[in-house]
């Protein structure tokens, strides 16, 4: 009746008879050693080799068959992670219970065996496949989002399908247990035959959106444009969700309906990490699919206590784990990196404009070249602008190591000739990425700081070439002065006498 | 006889249907704010990852009590929505993703604690937990004299604290749903009120597993307010009208469960099922027939205007040959050609235009009256006045303006052709050459 008790108990009763029996020695008296039977012994070394040489042909069928599972599932699940649809899988699956349950009612009822694979497979194909039209429906003629498409779907069907399941029950030859075994998996029980239907199914998927790779891209990145250039794109949709119902359906009946969701999603989504390709992150996350289904294969068959259907999932989870803070491409360490390397590279420039700006207000503008040896007190320094003591402290000492800047004792600080040419060259870029502001943009003088703040430390060679020439302004005619100077001649008639960084 | 084994018991089936329309009540009345905020599949994510927080609740109190797996599994269930929140905000990763990742994974575990668990002594949730509606009436607690059922106490609680939350910070979770942003610029933090549902999401999603199971707290999270919102264009209207479909298919799906196999020589199904089925076949009517974005009232739509512009296009055509001095009267055959349309379409609309009195039938040939003569100069008017616009003032070529005049003619009134008249300065010729008819 109720699918996440079935669930339970199914994947207790199915997946670990063989720890059932140690349950019922336990289960005679509660002795206090009782609580030390949850630990799972450790494996002799025989147990080891038997496993990991894939002697056991049991093993061997399972490995391969999850392997060949989580490879497929995670090339299809890639499309479905960037087409914004991850969930797709969850929905679909759910979706497949009325079909297995009428499929059973009807074949009973015609006389045929209810329970025969070819029959339940072709209903769950079936109202599979209704799902995919329903979600494109609602999403094509009304005005609901992806999401709510697919939660109407999945749970409507599901129901459907439980209220059948309810009817099943009834039924005068109804032993619908070995019906919740299809639904719910049997992943240790996996035979030779369920692997060779996973096998062609895993390669069947992988060939199809091999051959529509271009296509599917288009699909996930741009369906407006794919629309444009004249693509199916209804087609496309309708033929990349029966991928998914075909993953759905094999993975439902060999590995439960939780665990083909996570090989859907989870290799996917950590696979996006490391790449910003297209191609490569479906062959890394087939990859990752690959590799958790055999290591979570592999662990329960040495700890026969783990059930494999959820090791393949935490074996999934923690290659995610593992990706989104290492991932090569948008791991959170790499952008950590490249983000606070963005920060000193501002710190840097911060603090060469601060100076040249300070020796530029006290000296005549002609003759700040000559006079580079003044040195600058820190205290000024942090009058300029609203950073720590700590944070100039550190910049200072960056830029010395670096060449740019000296120091006087502890308090006073000098550019040195390389500093000051790139001082120069920064006060350059912002001062003109104000004029342009000012003159361009139409934006009051006393507001452009903080914008050419934002943008000066981005600004391209060309973009500054390209501000000149706008501007009309000779590179070699020196430093544009500074709009907020009240001596700047553009600016004077205009009667505002603006301080310089009012706050 | 359709009801004939139909008989309504008020202890037995009052208290189901009233524990359902409650959980109805209580999941739409969140439901509204998930769907507007695309997190939909929130619901069913939260249901498949509370196991973990019911075997660690198990394995700390080593009991099998209601209340300690209670808050296990709704501590999990914020948990789920912190982690979706957190690898989406930290991971860059797509909501829907994330909320995969982490409630599959959470499952896995969960199985994994309840193996662990189950070795030791036999737990099943199901039995603590996860409950059927059909049961509720049987568990009863003596309030006041009256016995109620257990799980129509929790859920009248849980009913009640919602609606408190949604009247109450009715404005700041409609303003946090539409615009976040502005939520929290205008002083009230957007993701405060977040996580406020969130919270009282999985409180109501683990309350109602308890009592009814899942799949109706599932279905209940989403579809009634789906279908309220293709029925109404204000969130106040469509909260209200969610509550009412709520309870329209917890009444109907009971009748329908006990009802509806009997047709087929069976008992009764599973009635939260068929409560799921009746809010889902509400939604397809409200989508199929809904007033203003129903799929029958889109088609119509484009239907009458597709007509409208026939008509139109059938008078003008009728002026163009007259103004050619064409002495041929067309039937209906030649109108159909030269227009490109089908059959039906033109009998349809030469019926109108008759029985308008914009032309006349002599013997199968159609001709203009005067009232349709007027009406097809003004079309006629503003198609050339529009040709000349395109050319003088927008750069159009000539042989590329006629396709947008032919398009814009059909939605040009009297005051925007007199705007066109004096931008182009009263031109008496197209750029085709053809004579502008002059405003009468």
């Amino acid at each position: 009746m109720n699918y996440l008790r079935a669930t339970i108990l199914v994947t207790i009763l199915v997946l670990f008879s063989s720890a059932r029996s140690v349950q019922a020695q336990s289960s005679i008296g509660l002795q206090p050693g009782s609580l030390t039977d949850r630990a799972i012994t450790w494996p002799t070394s025989e147990q080891w080799r038997r496993v990991l040489r894939l002697e056991d042909h049991n093993s061997r069928v399972v490995v391969l068959g999850t392997m060949l599972l989580g490879g497929a599932a995670g090339f299809v699940g890639s499309f479905t992670l960037l087409r914004r649809r991850a969930l797709m899988g969850d929905a679909l699956s759910h979706a497949t219970l009325p079909g297995i349950a009428l499929a059973f009612i009807l074949a009973t009822a015609w006389g045929f065996d209810g329970k025969s694979l070819p029959i339940l497979l072709l209903g769950a194909t079936v109202s599979g496949l209704a799902g995919v039209g329903a979600i494109l429906l609602i999403r094509n003629l009304t005005r609901l989002k992806e999401d709510a498409a697919l939660g109407i779907v999945l749970s409507v069907f599901f129901a459907a399908g439980v209220s059948l399941l309810g009817v099943v029950q009834q039924m005068k030859t109804g032993h619908a247990a070995g019906l919740e075994a299809f639904i719910y998996g049997k992943t240790a029980s996996m035979g030779a035959a369920d692997a060779k239907i996973i096998g062609v199914a895993a390669l069947f998927c992988v060939v199809f959106s091999l051959l529509l790779f271009k296509e599917l891209k288009l699909l996930c990145f741009d369906e407006g444009f794919a629309a444009s250039r004249g693509f199916p794109v209804v087609m496309l949709d309708m033929a990349l969700m029966s991928l998914v119902v075909i993953v759905s359906i094999v993975g439902l009946q060999a590995v439960g309906l939780v665990l083909v969701i996570a090989l859907l999603v989870i290799p996917a989504a950590a696979a996006r990490f490391w790449t910003e390709s297209m191609w490569r992150m479906a062959v890394i996350a087939a990859l990752l699919g690959a590799v958790s289904g055999m290591l979570g294969a592999a662990m329960s068959a040495i700890f026969s206590k783990l059930p494999s259907g959820a090791m393949i999932v935490l074996a999934c989870a923690m290659f995610f784990l593992m990706s989104l803070f290492f991932g090569s491409s948008r791991g959170v360490i790499i952008r950590f990196w490249r983000r606070s390397r963005l920060d000193r590279t501002v710190d840097r420039q911060h603090l060469l404009r601060a100076l040249y700006e300070l020796l530029e207000s006290s000296h005549d503008t002609k003759h700040i070249a000559a006079d580079t040896a003044r040195s600058v007190s820190t205290s000024e320094l942090m009058a300029v602008r609203s950073w720590s003591q700590r944070r100039l402290k550190h910049e200072i000492a960056r830029s010395r190591s670096a060449g740019l800047v000296k120091t006087e004792g502890d308090q006073r600080v000098y550019l040195t000739q390389t500093g000051f040419a790139e001082a120069v060259r920064l006060t350059h870029q912002h001062r003109l990425w104000e004029l342009y502001l000012i003159t361009h943009a139409d934006i009051a003088p006393s507001q452009v700081d903080r914008e050419a703040d934002a943008i000066e430390h981005v600004l391209q060679a060309e973009t500054v070439q390209e501000l000149e020439r706008l501007l009309e302004h000779q590179p070699d005619a020196g430093l544009p002065s500074s709009p907020h100077g009240p001596t700047e001649p553009v600016l004077r008639n205009s009667g505002k006498s603006i301080t310089r960084r009012a706050e | 006889m359709m009801f004939g084994s139909f008989a309504w018991d008020w202890a037995l089936d009052g208290w189901i249907v009233t524990t359902g329309i409650l959980c109805a009540i209580s999941a739409t009345l969140l439901g509204n704010f998930l769907v507007l905020r695309r997190m939909s599949m929130l619901g069913d994510a939260i249901s498949h990852a509370v196991l973990p927080g019911l075997a660690a609740a198990f394995l700390i109190s080593n009991s099998r009590s209601s209340l300690p797996m209670f808050i296990g599994a709704v501590i999990v269930g914020i948990l789920t929505a912190l982690f979706t929140e957190w690898i989406r905000g930290i991971g860059k990763v797509d909501e829907g993703a994330s909320m995969g990742v982490v409630f599959t994974s959470l499952f896995a575990l969960g199985l994994v604690m309840v193996v662990q668990a189950a070795d030791h002594v036999d737990l099943d949730p199901g039995c603590v937990l996860y409950g059927a509606i059909e049961l509720t009436p049987l568990d009863t607690i003596p309030v006041a004299g009256l016995s109620i059922p257990r799980s129509a106490i929790t859920l009248s609680i849980v009913t009640l604290i919602n609606a408190l939350f949604v009247s109450i910070f009715y404005k700041e979770l409609k303003i946090s749903s539409f615009d976040p942003a502005l939520s929290t610029t205008t002083g009230f933090h957007a993701g405060l009120i977040h996580y406020a549902l969130m919270t009282l999401v999985a409180v109501t999603a683990v309350a109602s597993f308890e009592s009814v199971g899942n799949i109706l707290v599932v279905a209940m999270f989403i579809v009634p307010p789906c279908a309220a919102y293709l029925l109404a264009d204000r969130i106040g209207t469509m909260i209200t009208i969610s509550v009412g479909i709520a309870v329209a298919s917890a009444v109907l799906g009971h009748i329908s469960a006990v009802v509806v196999p009997t047709w087929f020589g069976y008992h009764s199904t599973s009635t939260a099922g068929m409560m799921a089925v009746a809010a889902g076949l509400i939604f397809v009517l409200s989508a199929i027939l809904g007033p203003r974005h129903g799929i029958f009232v889109k088609l119509a739509r484009r239907h009458a205007l597709s007509w409208r512009i026939l008509t139109e296009d059938v008078i003008s055509l009728l002026y163009r040959l007259r103004e050619r001095n064409d002495a041929t009267i067309p039937n209906r055959a030649n109108l159909q050609a030269m227009l490109l349309t089908g059959n039906v379409a033109t009998r349809v609309v030469l019926g109108w235009l008759t029985h308008r009195g914009d032309i006349r039938s002599t013997v199968g040939c159609y001709q203009l009256t005067d009232q349709g003569e007027t009406r097809a100069r003004s079309l006629v008017r503003s198609h050339r006045l529009w040709e000349q616009y395109l050319v003088s003032l927008a750069g159009g070529t000539v042989d590329r303006i006629h396709d947008k005049a032919e398009q814009l003619e059909h939605f040009t009134d009297r005051q925007l052709r007199e705007r066109l008249d004096a931008e182009t300065e009263t031109p008496q010729i197209d750029p085709h050459g053809s004579h502008i008819p002059p405003e009468k």
